[in-house]
């Protein structure tokens, strides 16, 4: 039973260029995505968003409907609402919508499942109030909700683009606890030359930057030792700055020192991974094309590397241009003719990422938390924990699983398992690739016996 | 009556009767469950399991399960759904399911 030429999981930039691309020559497209709307999570919402408050998101975001304009046409099906937790080999997708399940088959896959907040533990991040700068976005994006007293703590472009539109919006944040440090700065300036090939991305942050000052937001960089404070919410964020120990009362904390890929669907694949020692976090080993080794899934997208929305944007349609060679509808000369192009808006887009990953790092003092600083947010294990594993032999994720539940909670380690895997490989000697990662397994998300009791085999999910 | 809100909403839609452990909320209809409840002064949405910690909202995008509230017996990701009118939404009473 084939049901569509091309299934892609993920309707954010990667997914929905895929899927204009490869509906584009004629190919069938089930494009499978679990929010009501399309966009992902950076053009989350962007339809009704951009008439609502594109002034205070930006012309980076409403940018975004140019996509989900063209996923209108006869030859996608967009399915939303969809939770996908199974992909079997062959290819059988099986996911939930509206509490029922169910399944489509294809002849190829497409995983577009983007990027996760780089796990932040800090004491105090399980706390209610503390969230994710992504988080913090997603609210202003779908819902127009924004932090009244919000302090702002990390490293990164992102945490500029939120307190900038936090600005706009009339609820400036406290404060930015910046832990980048001058030396990060100069270390980056080596890689100056092809940040200037995207000067673009310099300069949006200059702007950025000078809208945050501008409102009289403080500023603290280098700064160590953060913990958050509460009863039962977040009260204060203390930490030290050049010297000096600060403390901020506030109601919300948003957290960011970069985002990683979301391996979940292409680590269930068994798709081989190997660490990205740059962005310190596992990344599929995928071909110019998003092509995995297993014939018939690509991963593409952030989840494939972090490069961000118009990156993301070019490799979805590279991937759908393999896709649709391989499927017999373009000649290899044609592939090539319509790649050559995104393959070099994608090196010039990319040309910016080096110096933006030496000048924003992951925060030390997340990557190696203390031994009483929770790592696993579901099973609550902590840092110390995870050592103490270490200590008594236990080698990889795997084994921690068994030594203390760390990434058995409901996350299935989406939040923990870079940390765990980082944890192990410092306190035994060995590299990240020799740790190795959480084997991940169906399902992928929770699905309920009435969920499953309710299977349709008659594809109406994709009629629908 | 609503708890104090640390958060400011923008949006402004018509308001349906939602119940959260007991007390009566308005909510925006069709908005985002998670959002609309931390825009109504609700950040306590659960306690943990293991240790009885409160949680809230992290991600809002689905992936770290914090979020999770009972609705009709069945516990599920506030982030992920949307309000409608008469949702009787509790904390989770039994300890999260197996993913299976």
């Amino acid at each position: 039973m084939r049901n569509v030429d091309l299934v892609i999981v993920g309707a954010g930039p990667a997914g929905m260029a895929a899927a204009i691309k490869a509906a584009e020559v004629g190919l069938s497209v089930a494009l499978l995505d679990e929010q009501p709307r399309a966009g992902g999570q950076i053009y989350r919402d962007v339809e009704r968003a951009a008439t609502r408050r594109g002034d205070i998101l930006g012309k980076d975001y409403t940018d975004g409907t140019g996509l989900t304009e063209g996923l209108r046409h006869d030859g996608i099906r967009h399915v939303s609402g969809a939770v996908v937790w199974a992909i079997e080999d062959g290819f059988r997708i099986s996911y939930t919508q509206n509490g029922r399940a169910t399944q489509i088959d294809c002849e190829k896959v497409i995983l577009a499942t983007g990027a996760l907040e780089r796990p932040m533990p800090l004491p105090g991040w399980t706390l209610p109030g503390v969230m994710t700068a992504g988080a913090g976005q997603i609210l202003l994006k779908q819902s127009g909700v924004l932090a009244r007293s919000a302090v702002l703590v990390g490293s990164g472009p992102l945490l500029y683009l939120i307190a900038a539109q936090m600005v706009r919006a009339g609820t400036p944040p406290l404060a930015l606890v910046e832990t980048q440090t001058r030396g990060d700065l100069f270390g980056a300036m080596r890689h100056l030359g092809g940040a200037l090939r995207g000067w673009r991305y310099l300069a949006k942050g200059t702007k950025l930057l000078a809208e945050i000052i501008r409102a009289g937001v403080p500023r603290y960089t280098a700064a160590t030792d953060i913990a958050i404070d509460g009863a039962d919410k977040a009260e204060t964020v203390s930490f030290q700055s050049r010297g000096k120990s600060h403390k901020i009362s506030c109601d919300t904390v948003l957290l960011h020192h970069g985002v990683v890929p979301n391996t979940q669907a292409a680590h269930s694949l068994d798709i081989p991974h190997r660490w990205d020692v740059a962005q310190h976090c596992f990344v599929p080993v995928v071909d110019r094309f998003g092509g995995t080794g297993t014939a018939g899934v690509f991963v593409t997208g952030d989840g494939a590397g972090i490069g961000g929305a118009k990156v993301a944007e070019m490799s979805g349609a590279l991937a759908a241009l393999q896709v649709t060679h391989e499927s017999g509808r373009i000649s290899k000369s044609e592939r090539d003719r319509q790649a050559a192009t995104l393959f070099a808006a994608r090196a010039k887009e990319l040309a910016v990422r080096p110096f933006l990953d030496r000048a924003y790092p992951a925060f030390v003092g997340a990557l190696e938390p203390d031994d009483n600083t929770i790592i696993c947010r579901c099973e609550e294990v902590k840092a110390g924990d995870i050592r103490g594993y270490a200590k008594i032999g236990c080698l990889g994720p795997n084994q921690a699983k068994a030594f203390g539940r760390a990434g058995m909670g409901p996350c299935q380690g989406r939040y923990c398992g870079l940390t765990v895997t980082a944890l192990l490989a410092q306190a035994n000697g060995l590299s990240p690739d020799d740790t190795g990662y959480y084997r991940i397994r169906p399902p992928l998300k929770p699905v309920t016996l009435g969920e499953l009791a309710s299977m349709d085999d008659t594809v109406s999910g994709v009629t629908e | 009556m609503k708890p104090d809100s640390p958060f400011l909403d923008l949006d402004a839609a018509p308001q349906v009767d939602v119940w959260f452990d007991g007390t009566a909320l308005r909510l925006p209809n069709g908005a985002n469950l998670a959002a609309a409840l931390l825009a109504a002064g609700i950040q306590n949405f659960r306690n943990t399991p293991v240790s009885g910690a409160p949680r809230g909202p992290f991600c809002m995008m689905g992936a770290c399960f914090d979020c999770l509230v009972e609705i009709d017996g069945v516990v599920r990701q506030a982030c992920m759904l949307e309000v409608s009118d008469g949702l009787h939404i509790t904390r989770p009473h039994e300890p999260e399911t197996d993913n299976a």
